[in-house]
């Protein structure tokens, strides 16, 4: 299987270093053309939400009202995701490589490199790759440690901790290409998307879709995690299946009935529908579903959908902004509400109310937590159909033997 | 040429206090917490003096108009 | 014109200005409490409080205006716009001048509201707190009917209201239900001292 940001020294060497990294790889070549060649290559943001890479880069090099900004976001609030901090530990000179070439391609002057203060590896990684770095550079580029929570890693979110010190989405407009960190056009872009970069302006695009099956181009991490041996971060070539980056990661080591595709912002899948899908954002996105910020977990057998969803339910009411009412105070009662059902002492109403509620989230919030929260539990609502109705109805699960599940 | 405009709201800055249900209920209803559903689409022109009435009489300012092309949350 | 007429039209608008204002002080606290009734919905409360103010500053400048073009009183325009400006009983007198420049202040940024944002606005409009108590004190202390018993009947009625109005307030206006969200979600969003 063809590897791209992973080539190079094994992860039990740590980071690559400044002087193996130019040797392996070459110098970086000047940005001429690259938003022309990023486009010809299909590159889709690494974020999560999957925005093509030329085009935001497009609209912002097009701002008259101040010099850009890069912001190189590597806040990785997702729970179930390790690629963002685990690229920037062994491979950060790609990263600090695609913010170069971005500043030069949309005329910005600073980089920020946005990293979670509780991701210890990857922020001394960034901090020695930076110092490696030619004065000019390092002049340009400034590391930020950021808390890390689920919103933290939303770009308006980083945005805001940058210019005030509190990690809150804000609403929108103006929208971050039109004023953003210090009030300037600010391009955000995820740290992996931002070594692809590198990679694409050193070996050109016509590589970069070699690299892909099929009509898909390129590579793409992926956090495997779940009923497998143990988590882990594997790079695939986009179009490969969902059986292929598990197989990668050493193979599941249970039955399973459902796989979550996308982490916490993305949705359960049946097993059966869920090995066979390609890893690709289009095919992807027609069905429903999406990969979001590369994260599969296998829902092991002898764990309840049901309760897993309650769980991670309740993790996103409690990291809810809590700016917005209808997210902090429907989110809330959703969790409370899946929680009873998922411990088998569900109130009357409870599961007309999740529905009902779960109704009322999307596109109510200032940004787009509610709406991840909203698209997982319908999801859950759909797959585990059956389970529901069962810990419902019944007050019985059939997974867990136990009533104490819910913890 | 008539603009067709829509309402838009920022969710931050609204604490709920249900002035604008009251001053236009064709548009916008309560939720059970108090925050406001708020139908979207071009808004009707018999309606739209009502609607600039709820834009101002909003006490945070949350509200707006809007012209209808521009994406934005509900 | 005759100079009695001048002098009682000063005085009566201006003790009309002082209880249209007590009334606008009242619904001002009222919002917070959210008063309803059937036949008295709330957006009401704010369309009447808006209403009442530009009337009060109506029989405000026929208050003044007559004051200042009242030979007897020589007050003279100075002494309308600026604070402590004249000669005839100045403390008292520049208080009133005060309390209608704040007042011009309130009503000008709520006119323009939705040019200058919530925050300003809500800022200047905190001035009413000073400004009412202080055309209140300038009505005992300035014109001559000061004390006199039917001007202080009229000021112990207005101070009820508006201490009635503002027990209320501080009693059954309901809290923000995000207020205690935001800060602990804010507080765990930072390192603690901003930046």
């Amino acid at each position: 299987m063809s590897i791209a940001l992973l080539a190079g020294p094994p992860p039990a060497q740590g980071m690559e270093g400044f002087a193996e990294h130019q040797q392996r790889l070459g110098s970086l070549p000047p940005a001429t053309q690259l938003i022309d060649a990023i486009e010809r290559s299909n590159l889709r943001g690494k974020g999560g939400a999957g925005f093509p890479v030329a085009t935001k880069w497009r609209t912002v090099a097009s701002q008259r009202s101040g010099t850009p900004v890069v912001l190189a976001n590597g806040g990785e609030g997702e729970p179930l995701s390790r690629k963002d901090r685990v690229l920037m530990e062994q491979r950060p000179h790609l990263v600090i490589d695609g913010a170069l070439v971005a500043a030069a391609a949309v005329d910005a002057d600073d980089i920020v490199l946005y990293v979670g203060a509780d991701h210890t590896g990857a922020m001394q990684a960034m901090h020695r790759a930076v110092i490696e770095r030619s004065a000019a550079e390092r002049a340009r580029l400034r590391l930020v440690s950021a808390p890390v929570r689920y919103i933290s890693g939303e770009e308006t979110a980083a945005i805001h901790f940058i210019n005030d010190g509190i990690a809150l989405p804000m609403s929108i407009p103006p929208r971050p290409f039109e004023r953003g960190v210090d009030g300037r056009p600010t391009l955000v872009q995820n740290v992996e998307t931002l070594a692809h970069v590198a990679l694409i302006a050193r070996f050109g695009d016509d590589w970069y879709r070699s690299l892909g099956i099929g009509t898909a181009s390129g590579t793409t991490l992926v956090t495997v995690g779940g009923a497998v041996p143990q988590t882990v971060l594997v790079e695939i070539p986009q179009g490969a299946s969902v059986a292929d980056a598990v197989n990668a990661a050493g193979g599941i080591t249970s039955d399973s009935d459902a796989v979550l595709l996308g982490g916490y912002f993305g949705g359960w899948v049946e097993s059966g529908a869920a090995w066979g899908l390609s890893l690709d954002a289009d095919p992807l996105r027609q069905l429903g579903y999406s990969l979001g910020c590369g994260v599969i977990a296998v829902l092991p057998s002898g764990r309840c959908g049901v309760v897993e969803t309650a769980r991670i339910l309740a993790y996103l009411a409690h990291e809810s902004a809590r700016q917005c009412g209808p997210c902090t105070f429907g989110l809330r009662a959703i969790s409370a509400a899946a929680g009873r059902v998922a411990g088998l002492t569900p109130t009357p109403g409870d599961l007309e109310h999740i529905q009902r509620w779960a109704g009322l989230l999307a596109g109510r919030g200032a940004c787009h937590h509610p709406d991840g929260a909203a698209g997982l539990l319908a999801s859950a609502l759909r797959v585990f159909a059956g389970e529901f109705q069962l810990h419902y109805h019944d007050r019985r699960c059939s997974v867990v033997n136990t009533a104490a599940v819910a913890s | 040429m008539r603009d067709r405009v829509t309402l838009g709201i920022d969710r931050i800055k609204c604490d709920g206090h249900g002035v604008c249900a009251d001053l236009v209920p064709e548009l916008i209803e309560l939720d059970d917490w108090g925050y406001p559903i708020i139908r979207g689409g071009a808004i009707p022109q018999s309606v739209l003096p009502h609607a600039r009435r709820a834009v101002s009489g909003c006490p945070t300012l949350a509200l707006r108009l809007q012209a209808v092309a521009s994406p934005s949350r509900r | 014109m005759s100079d009695q007429l001048l002098w009682y039209t000063t005085r009566g608008a201006g003790a009309v200005s002082l209880v249209l204002l007590s009334v606008v002080v009242v619904l001002g606290l009222l919002a917070r409490v959210r008063f309803e009734t059937r036949g008295w919905p709330r957006f009401l409360s704010a369309a009447v409080h808006r209403d009442l103010a530009l009337m009060t500053l109506v029989f405000l400048l026929l208050h003044i205006v007559t004051a200042v073009v009242d030979p007897f009183t020589h007050l003279g325009l100075v002494a309308a716009l600026v604070p402590f400006g004249s000669y005839y009983r100045t403390v008292w007198l520049g208080l009133g001048t005060i309390a209608f420049e704040l007042l011009i202040a309130i009503v000008a940024t709520s006119l323009l509201r939705q040019h200058i944002g919530a925050r300003v606005w809500r800022g200047i409009h905190w001035l009413a707190y000073l400004s009412w108590p202080v055309a209140v004190i300038h009505g005992v202390g300035t014109g001559t009917d000061g004390t006199a018993v039917w001007m202080l009947a009229i000021d112990i009625v207005c101070v009820a209201a508006v201490a009635a109005a503002l027990v209320w307030r501080l009693v059954a206006a309901p809290p923000d239900p995000l207020a205690d969200e935001r800060r602990v979600a804010a507080e765990r969003a930072s390192f603690g001292t901003g930046r």
